[in-house]
Parts: C-alpha cells; structure tokens; sequence
C-alpha cells in the first residue's frame, strides 16, 4: 500500500483504528496539531487523535499522557512519539515528531532572526518584558496545577522543596539532584501491598 | 570557532533533564547556552523563552534560534535532532516495554516519587527565570494577574502572554 496518499486513506483512518493510517496521514495530523496548537498541546492532541481520528480512545489518551510525562521529553514529543508506535511503529513515530515539530521550529527560526535584529528596540523591549513577566506567571501556574493533580502525599511537598533547594540554592545539577531526591521519593513510595509476598518469602 | 560539537552535546544532556516540562532544563540551560557557551545573554534567554509560549506546538522551540545564533541553519537543525531525539528514542523503547512493567511493582513507585521532583524542577526554573524576569512592582503584579487567571478561568495561556506584550509597550515604554 502507498504511504504516500494522504488523501485517499482519509475517510477509511476514520474509524478502523490503526490498520488504515498511512504515514503521511500521520504526518499531515500532526503537523495541524503542530501548527494551530497555540497555548499548550495536550488540548489540542486529544481533539486530533481521540475526537476527530479515533486512533485512540480517552483510556488510551490518559495512560499515554501519564507515560509522556513521568518520562524525560515534552509531553509533546513523547505523545507524538508513542501515538505514532501505535499506529505504525517506528515510522509512525518518525512521522509524527516531524509533523509537530516542525511549524513552531519555523515560526521560532524566523522570530529569532528578527529579534537578533530588532531586539534591542525600545518597544520590543518594553513589549518583552511583560511578555517575560506573564511567561513567569503561566509557569507557576503550570506547577500549581501539577501539584494539586499528583502531590497527595504531605511529603510529596518536603520532596519538592528539597529538589527546589538543590537545583536553586545549593546549584546542583538535575541527574545529582534526580538520584539524591528522586531516590529518597521513590523510596518514601515502595510498592507496600506487595509486602505480604516478601513475608511469605 | 565551529559550535556545532558543542550545540550537540549542550542540547543532548539538556534534553534528557526534561522531566515534568522543558521548563525542568532552565537553570542548567542558563549555565550552559549563557555562562559556559555565551551563546546569547540571559535576558535574550529569558525572551526567547517567553516569545516560545506563543508559538504552536512543543513549547521548547525557543531552542531554534540559539542554534541559529551559534551555528546558522546547520546549528539550528542540529540543536532540534540533539534536544528532541534522545528522549524520542527513551520514550519509545519505554512505550513498547510499557505492558510489561505493568505488572512491575515499582513502576508506580517510580512514577509516584518522580512527581514531586519534577514538580520541584519546574518550580526551580521558574524561580531562575523569575530571577531575570521580574524586577519591581509592575512585572511582579503581570505574573501574579496571569497566575490568578490562569487557575481561577479557563483562558488560552498564548493570549495571556500576548497581553503581556501590549501591558509591556505600554507601561515601560520609554
């Protein structure tokens, strides 16, 4: 089967899941989604994939996000990435990456070169500093929404602090800090339930 | 002098330190693309970064014109191939091994204790940012409206950080 027309599978990668997806169907999804996903993907993913595509369902969706996000990557990359094994393996993956990287790396390819040129201009300035400003605030809400979805635990937040304080304070980098607080966290969460195994052993 | 070694190697190890968010890899992006490398000035980091949010797709695009900064075209495809592959190959040899660590008890564990060290590391580089990015009344009020806003309603981030930029021309235009 050709992989090349995007077109004729359309209607067919509908509703038969991955059997029908050819890979510049894949492609061309993923470079919409790389395209219009303005103020954060993830929203934008689950209208593409699991509403209009059907290439995956909301239980698949949900389990792929939580692998993206305990894994290293941008829940971006690595929901492009596993979406596209899904559907066709390691080309499905390659297909999909380059689909939803590729629009934001030409809009910044092309910001960069006016900002070298026009960055130092009095309202570029200006217009940057609030621009940096709100950056601020959308990233603290990013953790503050994070930590009310996955920190249960009142330790979770000693864990947090601590990996603050090492990165900020005493500027260690993240792998030290990963293998000192991480460790000492996956620890604090060991699998519990299974102990009744270890007694009998 | 080529920085295209240097571009792969920087890009690759800050690749593999995002984890919770691209935000993860800040404070050590600002060590190596600003202080080791001086590729660009740290306020030129901070506005790349912050442009980046506007733009569609991965927020970490913000990472293309320090490649074109330092090595042209070339260094900007290569800083995407080092930023974005090794953890493309991570995450897919872990997706195919998934069903099996499913029934491996410690793969809750891990994802259970990796949740509040990457939520530390994305507070760490919002900190280092902050550093940079908020300097006296005005700027603090823009980040803590937006925070407000964002948690309070369901607004699109992007356009946020677009009336940043207008509350930005108007309020510290000279």
């Amino acid at each position: 089967m050709s992989e090349t027309d995007a077109k004729l599978v359309l209607p067919r990668g509908a509703d038969t899941g991955q059997a029908g997806v050819s890979i510049g169907l894949i492609f061309l999804e993923f470079l919409i989604v790389g395209a219009t996903s303005f103020g954060g993907v993830v929203p934008y993913l689950r209208g593409s994939l699991v509403t209009k595509r059907h290439w995956i369902d909301d239980k698949e969706f949900v389990e792929m996000l939580s692998i993206s996000q305990s894994l290293p990557g941008l829940n971006a990359t690595n929901m492009a990435i596993l979406v596209g094994e899904k559907l066709r393996g390691a080309l499905g993956s390659v297909a999909a990456i380059i689909g939803i990287c590729l629009p934001g790396a030409v809009i910044m390819y092309v910001v960069g070169i006016f900002y070298r040129s026009h960055g130092d201009h009095v309202w570029v300035t200006a217009a940057l500093k609030g621009v940096a400003a709100a950056a601020v605030g959308m990233v603290l809400s990013t953790v503050v929404g994070l930590s009310k979805k996955s920190l249960a635990n009142k330790l979770d937040f000693v864990f947090m602090a601590l990996t603050v304080i090492a990165v900020n304070r005493l500027h260690q980098s993240v792998p030290r800090t990963l293998v000192a607080v991480g460790l000492l966290a996956i620890l604090f969460h060991r699998p519990r339930k299974e102990r009744k195994e270890n007694v009998v052993l | 002098m080529n920085q295209i070694p240097a571009l792969v190697r920087v890009f690759a190890y800050l690749s593999l330190l995002t984890i919770g968010g691209g935000m993860a890899a800040f404070p050590e992006m600002k060590i190596f693309t600003v202080e080791v490398h001086k590729w660009l000035t740290f306020p030129q980091l901070i506005h790349l970064y912050s442009v980046g949010q506007m733009a569609p797709g991965p927020n970490m695009m913000m990472i293309v014109p320090i490649g074109e900064w330092a090595g042209g075209v070339l260094g900007a495809i290569v800083v995407v191939l080092a930023f974005f592959g090794p953890t493309a190959v991570l995450t897919f040899i872990v997706g195919r091994l998934w069903n099996k660590l499913e029934k491996w008890p410690w793969r809750r564990s891990i994802q259970q204790g990796l949740a509040p060290v990457s939520v530390g590391l994305l507070l760490a580089g919002c900190f280092t940012m902050a550093k940079g990015a908020i300097f006296g009344l005005e700027t603090a009020t823009i980040a803590v409206v937006v925070l407000l806003l964002l948690l309070n309603y369901k607004i699109n981030p992007a356009l946020l950080i677009l009336a940043g930029a207008v509350i930005g021309v108007l309020s510290f235009k000279p």
